[in-house]
């Protein structure tokens, strides 16, 4: 795996080599633990160190992804995760193309971190040109990635094309512990930004105009926003693929709306339940031998269904769903 | 830019919005032409005008959301883009009884976010919570602070902004057609709750497209269209000749609805 090659930049710094080695050695705890775990209880999926590896990020995944995804679904910019991760795998054909070209050894996901801010930033600096979040240019942006990371691509044909489908249907068993310690960088990075910046978030995402009246840098919140979707894209792409990885940001958020009265209320809803569709998925994936986002994304599909359900019989029975009378 | 030497200080008897020759347009056109507007701390102006006269644009301006093309605009005796004493003016926004944003948020945490200025990026306090909590027992909605916004009647949420710019302790109210959406019953209730904060000290700065209600309740009248028509008492208005001329005919004053 390239990803030997991030470790090895990562190593050669002394400054980041200790704290690398601390994070490897609590990935390393993590699966001891998994491993003890599963076998006492017998259970086979938790024989695999690949396994240990995978839950670990998925975890981390369905943390950060309802996170971020509560923030821009609620403000009607679900598409951003869906044109960001189609760029992200420009980022990735982009990392394969210049290894196969000069030989080296950088990790397509590096290049695809670093292609998606750069993407995120320009979808940003295009809706502040234009004065509005525009579907039609945010669709251009995500066909514009697809398609020149397809063209990237089809000009290695050969040994290139191979590895694509991990990429765009993600992979369980390539989850490396370096790609396990990168996922805990970004969600130490996501989380922590987001708890510092979490008031003004809000604010923006919930009114905008209001929030400039107030004080709050709105271009800047959202220029932040839209890089941490870009983070969190990337991140999440491993196990969930380019195509799915944008449903791991709205499905559980748009299921925690349903039974949330509160944001903070909202946010804890959509963490749990995306724990539960990652869990039950990667479970299911390892089971049936079926790929890993799909699966995710399809418990994700029915926990948003059974929580409309459970939406309605709660809002009928309290009587929330029509406004309050006046006293 | 401004034409008086000497830079006004933001000290307490200072206008709370003062603006000069403030001309702006969003295309060559200009929306808000000439405009002089100066309001004292404790008065209670209404502005009113026909659709697309540019009321709206007007307090955008005031509040420091657009660079005027000429004039200044200043609030609290700074100017408006660079005003940074945000939580001192509350704005109630023209568009937030609509009800197609399902966010999930309660009225309380709406109300906090009052609050969110004076914390920074610092933690919310037990103080801050008491004081979003004493604002919504001043526009007398308490017993709604755990529902879902959007399960509110449109006269409860605009209580709920009122409230966020109380807890926000702002000295300026600046409402953008709160009454859109409302029904009849809860428009009078609110023009009370507005009185009753103008009686302990509030200014208010309101834009209405009833002009009814404005010529009842406000304290000064302000008649736009692009430009100022009548600056005054409301009940000079009432019997000026400006809303004609701001309107264009007086068919549309029967309809811009002026009851006996």
């Amino acid at each position: 795996m390239t990803t030997a090659a991030l470790s090895a930049v990562l190593l050669s710094v002394p400054l980041l080599s200790a704290p690398y080695d601390l994070l490897t050695r609590l990935v390393g705890l993590w699966s001891d633990g998994l491993g003890w775990i599963g076998e006492r209880l017998g259970i086979a999926m938790l024989e695999y160190v690949f396994m240990h590896h995978a839950l670990l990020v998925g975890a981390l995944i369905a943390v950060m992804a309802p996170l971020i995804g509560t923030f821009l679904v609620h403000r009607q910019l679900a598409l951003i995760g869906d044109a960001l991760a189609h760029t992200a795998f420009a980022g990735v054909a982009v990392g394969l193309f210049v290894n196969s070209l000069l030989g080296t050894g950088i990790s397509p996901y590096v290049t695809a971190i670093v292609v998606a801010v750069i993407a995120a930033l320009a979808i940003e600096l295009i809706s502040e040109t234009t004065d509005a979040y525009n579907d039609v240019s945010m669709a251009i942006v995500l066909s514009t990635g697809f398609a020149l990371g397809a063209v990237l691509i089809s000009l290695n044909t050969g040994g290139l094309a191979v590895g694509i489908n991990q990429y765009l249907f993600g992979n369980l068993s390539t989850v490396s512990r370096e790609n396990a310690v990168l996922l805990v960088v970004l969600f130490a990075v996501v989380a922590l930004v987001v708890t510092v910046t979490y008031k003004q978030l809000l604010y923006v995402t919930f009114d905008e105009t209001a929030a400039r009246v107030a004080g709050v840098n709105v271009p800047w919140y959202n220029r932040l926003m839209t890089t941490l979707t870009a983070l969190v894209v990337v991140g999440a792409m491993q196990i969930m693929g380019v195509i799915l990885v944008a449903a791991m940001l709205v499905v559980p958020v748009a299921a925690a709306a349903q039974l949330a009265r509160g944001f903070r209320e909202a946010l804890l809803a959509s963490v749990v339940l995306a724990q539960i569709a990652v869990l039950v998925g990667i479970t299911l994936s390892f089971r049936y031998n079926t790929t890993a986002g799909g699966t995710i994304v399809l418990v994700a599909v029915g926990v948003y269904v059974a929580a409309v359900l459970a939406g309605k019989v709660q809002s009928r029975r309290a009587g929330d769903g029509a406004p309050v009378a006046e006293e | 830019m401004s034409r008086e030497s000497a830079p006004t200080d933001a000290g307490d008897d200072a206008p709370l919005v003062e603006a000069r020759d403030l001309t702006f347009g969003y295309a060559a056109a200009p929306v808000v032409e000439d405009v002089d507007l100066r309001v004292e701390r404790g008065e209670y102006v209404g502005i009113v005008g026909p659709n697309g006269s540019g009321k709206s644009t007007l307090l955008r301006l005031l509040l420091g959301l657009h660079e005027p093309d000429s004039g200044s605009a200043e609030l609290l005796g700074r100017p408006a883009r660079a005003f940074a004493e945000r939580e001192r003016v509350g704005y109630v926004a023209q568009d937030v009884t609509e009800d197609e944003k399902r966010m999930p948020i309660t009225v309380s945490e709406v109300v906090l976010m009052g609050r969110f200025p004076h914390a920074g990026f610092g933690r919310v306090t037990a103080a801050d919570r008491d004081r979003a909590r004493e604002a919504l027992r001043t526009v007398g909605i308490e017993h709604l602070a755990d529902r879902k916004i959007t399960a509110l009647s449109g006269g409860q949420r605009q209580r709920t902004y009122i409230a966020r710019a109380l807890a926000g302790e702002a000295e300026l109210l600046v409402l953008d057609e709160p009454t859109v959406g409302v029904d009849a019953e809860s428009v009078e209730a609110f023009f009370e709750l507005l009185d009753g904060l103008v009686a302990d000290g509030m200014t208010v700065l309101l834009v209405e497209h009833d002009i009814g209600a404005v010529i009842e309740h406000a304290s000064r009248v302000v008649c736009l269209n692009r430009e100022a028509y009548f600056d005054g008492d409301p009940v000079e208005f009432a019997d000026s000749d400006a809303l004609d001329r701001a309107y264009g005919t007086n068919v549309r004053r029967e309809e811009g609805g002026i009851v006996t």
